[in-house]
């Protein structure tokens, strides 16, 4: 019983802990000059590794508008929140730091379509670059919500269109059969009516093989695809650590490696790294520069890691990751300086979100930026928020990628017909209250 | 080609899989049969494993990392099996399995803080071109690890029957009471299966490493084991060999088969459906005692 | 205690409702489902999350596409898990133990693969089903204290019946069957029907859980929220709050969903304390995932029976203290 009675007041103090602690959670203030910038974050399990480069090269940014005085005098002070790539841990993410969100970007689609709802209400805009939902490029149908960069369904038909560049001309893309080995979920599936739709166009044959999360284990795949299906290319959408998982399996049937196209999602050095020279040749799209040759990229090394002020370990500056997060910061602090601008402080999600509409990232302040060629022209509006872009595609030469083509364009009829037609889709699910 | 060699050449693969499979699945079987303990943590143990001998190759070589990465595993195995599973004994067999899930929460957050989020590769110079007899094409490094992977099960099915630890732990899965009354010394047995799944943690991470890369993921590997468990009878070491080759075989077949005509996919759900089959016609596996029921 | 959770939303601020209050209630919803068929029936499953999974789909189906009301859609979410659940259960008439839990892991699977794969379910594009504005009898449940009181009133339903239920000859004859079931067949206990009686109650509760989630927390269904480590962890829920406890269900959930949240946020604030930087941000994450493994297992060392029987000691304690009850609670399950 004394025993008992020891481990209760233990518990106590367990509960005192607890009722103390949590409400302390969003203690975080914003002070005058300041702004106030949570993040969501991801340092733990599975996806760690792109998403600890992505948040690194943000920071990095941040410092260096900072270190030049920041956003009209506004310093950019960030606070994390880790959330494991978990949808439940995003949304208490989001309920601690709320009313304090500039802009959301967890890097998961899972937790945009989660958040989707409460960003809606709070008019706060939720980003992924090259993820998320397609259709939120129709910004009247998702006001808080944008794809940013290059939505699946524009990558689909730019990867098409660098295949149909391969073989001279999408005329010579006729009878040809391209393999589709993807993640069997909502990532891995978006690309379908693209195909369907451009197989039709082109003439061309394309079949699926769909891999179960984490699909580590494809060998029975490739045999089919190399030696039964013999197809002239295949497409890979994995993410994550099945990424790296192709390249073994692609030695041990002979396929030639150089006629695997992986998705921009398998395209750090993280996702390749791991088979070294194995994957030599191999090929994978990319929305961006890859390398240190960036004006804007060198000043951080310049000042950020000279100050002793990097976020990221010295050696993956100019990693595909840590170029995300560059860009990313470069869009977010371009909201920000627009909304502050036109709305004046202190800024809030929704002045954010107008900054977003009103960006005209166009060669001029590309290169003012220093990042030309790092990044594609942004002109976003309250129509469009983005999503219609090119890619450019990267070899791996065994140790790092370089970029091999120019930027290649999407199909723009298709995929704005697609971005309508389910944007429609949607606002006819959620808009319609039930009869009853 | 025909669809004759299409077929040999999946069954070939799958078989050749199957047996890594089965060394994954060793790792619970040995713990179980000491401990009656089903080691949710193994993953993690694979995970860490992995890592350590990845993370030491710069410094000491392939052959003085996994030296080094034995005793790390050993004294980990050990340490578990100490602090955490000896205080519980005695409890019910769930707690013990949430035990496993804390520890294994612990070697994942150990291992990141360890050696970072950074995925490695793990080359261990194994030609990777297909060998090819005839028209069929088998891999080189499959052939190799299923190998390595054989005889290691071969190895511990030696080491049951011919060594005194080795009958001891099999006393104990019988019957721990009367195994103690016997004389059995039940603290060193324990600490012996404990290393040696520490062992086959490392065999298992190397090869799965070679691979698909060192990551994280490499805990969710041992999933694909319990499938396999199901088959073969979790306390048994030559029933988990079978079981390895026969999931091996439907998940590639199926996957050829099966999922090429509904879009794929269906590879991991085979060995589910395959194991519940089973289930159903022999509820305790292949080789398992029917005896063992509870946890 | 159930005044305290109706005055909640009075006392406390938005982010407790919303972010902890409400996901809280929800899992030990379901992880008393899982208690009926695991702590009082003996019958481990480790397919809770997949049969949430269910419910939500179920629900948000109903609901979205056809206009089935809130309520009705909600008790559809829970029916549509439960008849799966009898027949992921009619494996525990022959097996038991380990093999059982793999044979439910295995159901896990299925049905997280089959609601991805079957087009019907909406899952094409995107495998996620947002729901439309939650409205019943023309009441909009857009408010988070409103959706809080129509999970708790749900909840509180729910957990009353299931406390009944366990005192009553069903779940006596659950009892007889965990502590030795051919035993109890022989004294007249129906293996098949009260095992797959188990089964079926158990998931009508994840069920309906799973639609709660989507009415009630998230808005939205999607596979992605229901995988094994979430089966893993609801069962985690019964084996930290004690097996065959009703409250132990609710503390276990809430000891498994806040604890990693608790264990970030002290760390960052004791970081920021020693002025910051001097620990990685990537080691201070990752030590979140230690110290939560060394709780669990410092908890099940200490206390294998669970949180309840602590709370109960605690009671008990209290009651010594104050000299109002000279009680034994301490033993009480």
């Amino acid at each position: 019983m004394k025993k008992a009675g020891m481990w209760c007041k233990a518990v106590l103090a367990g509960v005192a802990a607890v009722a103390v602690a949590v409400p302390f959670a969003a203690q975080a203030q914003q002070y005058k000059g300041e702004i106030l910038h949570p993040m969501m974050v991801t340092r733990t399990g599975p996806f760690a590794t792109a998403s600890t480069g992505v948040t690194a090269g943000q920071q990095d940014y941040y410092t260096l508008v900072n270190m030049a005085g920041g956003i009209d005098g506004y310093k950019i002070v960030w606070e994390e929140c880790e959330f494991e790539y978990k949808v439940p841990r995003a949304l208490e993410c989001y309920e601690r730091y709320k009313g304090k969100w500039k802009m959301v970007y967890p890097n998961s689609t899972p937790a945009i379509f989660a958040l989707a709802e409460r960003v809606t209400k709070d008019e706060v805009l939720a980003i992924n670059l090259a993820g998320g939902r397609s259709d939120s490029s129709d910004g009247e149908t998702f006001p808080y919500l944008a794809p940013v960069i290059a939505n699946f369904w524009a990558q689909a038909t730019s990867t098409i269109a660098y295949i149909g560049q391969l073989e001279g001309g999408m005329d010579k893309l006729k009878g040809k059969k391209i393999a589709y080995i993807h993640l069997d979920n909502d990532y891995g599936r978006q690309p379908f009516p693209m195909f369907d739709e451009l197989a039709k166009k082109y003439g061309f044959e394309w079949k699926s093989w769909a891999l179960s999360w984490p699909a580590l284990e494809q060998s029975a795949a490739w045999v089919d695809i190399a030696r039964r299906y013999r197809a002239d290319y295949v497409v890979g959408w994995l993410y994550g650590q099945s990424c790296a998982v192709p390249y073994t399996e692609i030695a041990k049937v002979g396929y030639p490696m150089n006629k695997y196209i992986g998705s921009l999602w398998c395209g750090t050095e993280d996702d390749v790294g791991p088979a070294g020279p194995l994957a030599k040749d191999t090929v994978t799209a990319n929305f961006h520069g890859v390398g240190k040759d960036f004006p804007v990229i060198k000043e951080i090394e310049a000042k950020v890691y000279k100050a002793g002020k990097g976020n990221a370990d010295p050696a993956r500056v100019g990693s595909v990751a840590y170029n995300r997060g560059v860009i990313t910061g470069i869009i977010i602090v371009e909201a920000m300086r627009n909304g502050l601008k036109a709305k004046g402080a202190p800024l809030d999600g929704k002045k954010v979100r107008d900054g977003y509409r009103m960006i005209k990232l166009d060669d001029a302040r590309l290169k003012q930026l220093g990042a030309t060629g790092l990044m594609p022209n942004l002109v976003f509006s309250e129509k469009y928020h983005g999503g219609m872009d090119s890619q450019l595609f990267q070899k791996w030469d065994g140790t790092k990628f370089t970029t091999i083509s120019k930027w290649i364009p999407p199909d723009q009829a298709m995929v704005q017909a697609k971005i309508d037609d389910s944007a429609k889709a949607f606002r006819e699910q959620t808009k319609a209250a039930p009869a009853k | 080609m025909g669809e004759l060699i299409f077929g040999i050449e999946l069954l070939i693969t799958g078989m050749l899989i199957g047996l890594m499979y089965s060394m994954v699945a060793l790792g619970f079987v040995l713990i179980y049969k000491a401990s009656s303990v089903f080691n949710f943590a193994q993953g993690a143990m694979t995970l860490f494993a992995a890592l350590t001998v990845v993370g030491l190759i710069p410094h000491v070589g392939l052959l003085w990392a996994l030296l080094i990465a034995a005793v790390v595993m050993c004294v980990v195995a050990v340490g578990a099996e100490r602090i955490v599973f000896r205080p519980l004994m005695g409890s019910s067999q769930l707690t013990i399995f949430m035990g496993t899930v804390g520890f294994a929460s612990i070697l994942e957050g150990a291992s990141q803080i360890m050696w970072g989020t950074k995925p490695r590769g793990l080359q261990l110079g194994i030609p990777s071109e297909p060998l090819k007899l005839g028209e069929v094409f088998v891999s080189k490094p499959d052939l190799i690890s299923a190998a390595i992977a054989g005889l290691l099960v071969i190895a511990i099915v030696l080491f049951f029957k011919r060594t005194r630890i080795g009958l001891g732990l099999r006393a104990i899965a019988d019957d721990p009471a009367a195994a103690a009354v016997v004389g059995i010394p039940l603290r060193r047995v324990w600490a012996v299966a404990w290393s040696l799944a520490g062992l086959i943690a490392i065999a298992s991470g190397v090869l799965w490493g070679s691979r698909i890369g060192v990551h994280f993921g490499m805990s969710l590997i041992a999933l694909k084991a319990l499938p396999v468990l199901i088959i073969g009878g979790i306390d048994s070491v030559a029933g988990v060999i079978v079981a390895g080759l026969i999931i091996g075989a439907a998940e590639a077949l199926g996957e050829g088969y099966i999922g090429t005509y509904i879009g794929g996919g269906v590879q991991d759900v085979m060995a589910y459906v395959v194991a519940l089959l089973f289930l159903m016609f022999r509820p305790s596996g292949l080789f398992g005692q029917t005896a063992i029921q509870r946890l | 205690m159930l005044a305290m959770a109706v005055a909640a939303p009075f006392l406390l601020s938005e982010y407790w409702i919303k972010a902890i209050l409400i996901p809280t209630i929800i899992f030990g919803l379901s992880a008393l489902g899982l208690n009926i068929v695991s702590g009082y029936a003996g019958l481990i499953s480790m397919g809770q999350a997949a049969f949430m999974a269910l419910g939500a789909f179920s629900a948000v189906i109903a609901y979205g596409r056809f206009g089935v009301p809130v309520p009705l859609a909600i008790l559809l979410g829970g029916t549509v898990a439960a008849l799966v659940g009898v027949v992921v259960g009619t494996p525990s008439l022959r097996i038991k133990g380990l093999y059982l839990m793999v044979a439910t892991l295995a159901s896990q699977f299925i049905i997280i693969w089959a609601l991805q794969r079957v087009p019907w379910t909406g899952s094409g594009s995107f495998a996620t089903l947002n729901t439309p504005p939650v409205r019943i009898a023309g009441f909009d449940f857009s408010t988070p204290t409103a959706k809080y009181y129509l999970v708790l009133v749900v909840v509180a339903v729910m957990t009353l019946f299931g406390w009944n239920l366990v005192r009553s000859r069903i779940g006596r004859a659950w009892m007889a069957l965990r502590e030795h079931d051919i035993a109890a067949s022989i004294m007249g206990v129906s293996m098949l029907r009260y095992k797959l009686l188990a089964f079926l109650v158990s998931s009508f509760y994840a069920g309906v859980a799973g639609s709660l989630v989507v009415f009630g927390w998230t808005g939205a269904a999607s596979v992605q929220e229901y995988e094994l480590d979430v089966s893993i962890k609801i069962l985690g829920m019964i084996i930290i709050g004690g097996l065959g406890s009703v409250l132990g269900s609710f503390l276990g959930a809430a000891f498994i969903l806040l604890l990693p949240i608790l264990i970030a946020v002290a760390m960052q604030r004791v970081a920021a304390l020693t002025g910051g930087g001097t620990v990685s941000v990537d080691v201070l994450a990752n030590a979140e995932h230690v110290v939560f493994g060394a709780l669990i297992l410092f908890f099940l060392i200490r206390e294998p029976q669970g949180l309840a029987k602590l709370w109960f000691g605690l009671a008990g304690w209290v009651d010594r203290r104050t000299g109002t009850f000279n009680a034994t609670k301490g033993g009480r399950k």
